[in-house]
């Protein structure tokens, strides 16, 4: 695998919209190819080569292509959309849409993230050692399909309606969550090991939800269904069982309905 | 203006009768001519296809509804920005395009005249606003009247002259075309939480039935001597059997003549057949009646169709047929708007995905080219895809290739999931025709231009009428080495021009045209008690004034083309 390392030297002063910086649009370039890879700033289009230094170059495919960013770019938007293989490391904070349309490869995040990172999915993985911003995992707007595969780790806390219309895949946070987790989704599973906030699967539809602390506010449209054992990430632990949300459609499965699951800790 | 003369081309024009042949078009002023000087300028159509400009006869593409789709559906424009270049401006959007989009996609595709074919009467200004921000091609809009109180309570007591002196009016101050009519009564019964599904459901409250309100329209609009006839959305669209109330739409139309002096001859138009021409009675024995509804329009000559092409996209449903919307989510659990109109109509939107995997979407796509290759009559058979509610209008190259290719055809179906029960479900794999390019014309040009009674106007390119061409990368004597380059050549013409203007070349706009807004100025008796009756109801019921209610002046719809109707003689 060949490494290209892209350091910001000239940060923008608006936002700069750079889904060009994903090892697709990578491969098979040279550095002073991927310095001419299209970028806007703002609606003034230009090259990634204005701001960044760009050393090393890519693999032949997106699968032998790792990118190392470095420098400032919390004011860059669409790191490694659409990705869907190879690797993207980012060493600093990032703007919205991180890893988002993503279908394959890894993605790494050391700092924090904001909005819509992995928005609509559908395959790899994305660690984000900081914290994640709203929208996590969710769907565009307007779009009932959200994030469907991979996996998402947030070492930090994540924002607001995490995945919103989720339908597959995987997303864990070690740290807390702000309200609307998984709302109107149909499938995957969320796990919190930190607080969550309120509404938490309001339209729930089908799929999982495990939250390790606590609820500041429960959804009047879950019940209470027993208790349940469950093993995540290696240790065993007891929950309480809810299903839900009740208000909203289910399917039927082999005559039995099929809920949405909430398991809260005891 | 430019004289050009277009030289060397295959010209399909039904209208002159020309099946190929090598002719030159001349262009003057705008119109087609004789003759051109010598300094005309000089198109080379060598091993090309020149046909009139091709006319819609059936699309959403301006208005309330259409916007709706546009705001609550901004994944449809994902990833579809096109930035300003040249003559054209920024666009976007899919199924349900911005409006300079929608004008540049038309006309690069040859199309020089849309109808937008459901207009609600109160909200003709925003209708007539888009229009306008619609660039290059003549457009006129057909406003909803099926489930208009006036027109309920004028044909309980069959008062045909006063809702003819109605329609009248309201085409003067909405600048409408036609009189349309979606799901007649049921989109009132809607407003109680019900709906009509037989011709013969009493409409809630107004005591009247679907079929007193159809063939009382189709008195009113041959009273009148319209342009176009009385266009129907039938009842109970898009159910299974549905096709029953179909055939007892069909024959509300029998023993009644075309009186007008466009040269109309048909007294209905059946809008997306498609739709209304399923059999079975659930969605698992779900089954074409295509045959069937063909058949009773190929032996009755005062009814013409469209097809409604099912094209197997992701798209925005979008009617005035309000309860369907309403059902349409219940299957799909998607989105959905609804929104009442007052005293006129409703509508709703809700997206939805025709996906090849799914049995019925399949069935669907085979029952509109059944339609199609089932019409023995291209002249009364038009192609649309009821844009976006069966797929996109810029799929129209798409349709074009299935019904000119069996191979395209057999290669569809072999991709089907469900391939067998597409086959037993429908006839699609017994049909061998293929559509011929005079047919097409004929399907595209010159039969909606006569159905919309332009036949002088547009839809030809006899000397006389509005220079309207679209030319073809398409040589008629090669063979088709691959179905797919069909496609290509009728997705990008080579030259467009409309009314003497080259709006496009290879395919890029080349210019913005004179686009104008075409509406009907019926003039009848005057009618002092429909008058009061007009203001009455503003008076009491409706929630804005008269005064605010006209599509009036510059603002709305700066380039008028009215055809005039003088019915005072009746």
């Amino acid at each position: 695998m060949d490494t290209v390392t892209i350091t910001m030297k000239n940060p923008p002063a608006l936002y700069l919209e750079a889904d060009t910086i994903s090892p697709d649009a990578f491969a098979g370039k040279a550095a002073s190819q991927i310095a001419e890879l299209p970028v806007f700033e703002g609606n003034t289009p230009s090259t990634l080569g204005n701001y960044f230094e760009i050393s090393g170059s890519a693999g032949a495919t997106a699968a032998d292509t790792k990118i190392v960013v470095k420098g400032d770019v919390s004011k860059v938007k669409y790191l490694g959309m659409k990705m869907s293989a190879g690797e993207l490391i980012i060493e600093g904070n990032a703007d919205l849409y991180v890893g988002a349309w993503m279908t394959g490869g890894k993605l790494l995040a050391k700092g924090n993230v904001e909005a819509f990172a992995g928005l609509a999915m559908k395959g790899g993985e994305i660690t984000i050692e900081g914290n994640a911003g709203n929208y996590l995992g969710a769907a565009y707007r307007g779009d009932w399909r959200g994030m469907s595969g991979g996996k998402i780790l947030v070492k930090g806390n994540a924002g607001s309606d995490l995945g919103m219309y989720m339908l597959g895949g995987e997303i864990t946070v070690n740290g807390n969550v702000d309200v609307h987790v998984m709302t109107h989704a149909e499938g995957g599973r969320t796990i919190i090991k930190g607080n969550a906030a309120s509404k938490v699967g309001g339209q729930l539809v089908e799929g999982d939800i495990i939250i390790f602390g606590a609820i500041d506010v429960m959804m009047p449209g879950f019940k209470p269904a027993g208790e349940a054992e469950l093993e995540i990430d290696g240790v065993k632990a007891k929950f309480a069982h809810y299903i839900g949300d009740t208000g909203e459609r289910h399917k039927k499965k082999k005559g039995q309905i099929v809920y949405g699951n909430l398991y809260q800790k005891i | 203006m430019t004289e050009y003369i277009i030289k060397n081309g295959h010209v399909f024009d039904p209208v002159q009768g020309i099946k190929g042949d090598k002719k030159d078009i001349s262009i003057k002023d705008g119109k087609i001519v004789d003759k051109v000087g010598s300094g005309a300028k000089v198109i080379d159509a060598k091993g090309m296809t020149v046909m009139a400009g091709a006319v819609e006869i059936h699309s959403h593409i301006a208005g309330p509804k259409v916007n709706l789709g546009r705001i609550y559906r901004p994944e449809d424009k994902l990833f579809t920005c096109t930035p300003t270049k040249g003559h054209e401006r920024m666009g976007g959007g899919n199924s349900i395009p911005t409006t300079f989009k929608t004008g540049y996609e038309y006309a690069k595709m040859g199309y020089t005249t849309a109808m937008e074919a459901a207009m609600p009467p109160m909200f003709s200004r925003h209708v007539h606003e888009e229009i306008r921000d619609t660039p290059i091609i003549d457009e006129g809009a057909f406003p909803v009247l099926g489930n208009n109180w006036f027109v309920m309570e004028y044909l309980k007591n069959n008062e045909v002259e006063n809702t003819a002196a109605y329609i009248a009016w309201l085409l003067r101050a909405t600048k409408g075309y036609a009189v349309k009519v979606v799901n007649p009564g049921g989109t009132e019964a809607w407003a109680w939480g019900l709906n009509c599904l037989t011709v013969n459901d009493p409409v809630p409250y107004f005591d009247i039935t679907p079929a007193e309100i159809v063939k009382g329209l189709i008195q009113a609009n041959e009273y009148l001597g319209l342009p176009h006839s009385m266009h129907i959305h039938p009842n109970n669209l898009g159910n299974p059997g549905c096709y029953e109330t179909t055939l007892d739409t069909l024959k509300l139309a029998e023993g009644f003549k075309a009186k007008n002096k466009f040269g109309r001859e048909q007294v209905m138009h059946l809008t997306h057949t498609q739709f209304h021409s399923y059999g079975g009675d659930t969605w698992a024995n779900f089954e074409s009646k295509a045959k069937e509804v063909t058949d009773y329009v190929n032996k009755n000559k005062n009814i013409t169709i469209d097809t409604g092409n099912v094209t197997l996209d992701e798209t925005t449903t979008m009617t005035a047929d309000g309860p369907f919307e309403h059902h349409l989510t219940g299957l799909n659990h998607l989105k959905w708007a609804n929104v009442d109109v007052e005293l006129e109509t409703a509508a709703g939107v809700v997206p939805y995905i025709y996906s090849p995997n799914i049995s019925v979407c399949a069935i669907q796509w085979a029952i509109g080219l059944e339609i199609a290759l089932m019409s023995k009559d291209p002249m009364r058979c038009f192609i649309t895809t009821d844009h976006p509610n069966a797929g996109p209008f810029t799929r129209y190259p798409r349709v074009i290739k299935w019904l000119m290719s069996t191979k395209a055809r057999e290669a569809q179906v072999n991709a089907f999931k469900h391939k067998d029960k597409v086959l037993s479900a429908t006839s699609i794999g017994s049909l061998d025709r293929e559509i011929s390019l005079y047919e097409l014309a004929q399907m595209t040009r010159a039969g909606p231009a006569k159905s919309l009674g332009l036949t002088s106007i547009c839809g030809g390119l006899k000397p006389g009428m509005d220079a309207d061409v679209a030319i073809y990368n398409f040589n008629p004597e090669k063979p088709v080495a691959n179905p797919d380059d069909i496609e290509t050549a009728f997705s990008r013409c080579a030259h467009v021009f409309k009314s003497g203007v080259e709006v496009v070349t290879n395919g890029e706009i080349a210019a913005t045209g004179n686009k104008r807004t075409l509406w009907v100025n019926a003039k009848v008796n005057d009618n002092p008690q429909v008058m009061r009756d007009i203001n009455e109801k503003f008076l009491k019921y409706y929630s804005i004034s008269q005064a605010n209610y006209e599509s009036l002046g510059h603002h709305f719809v700066p380039n008028p083309f009215a055809l005039e109707v003088d019915a005072t003689h009746v």
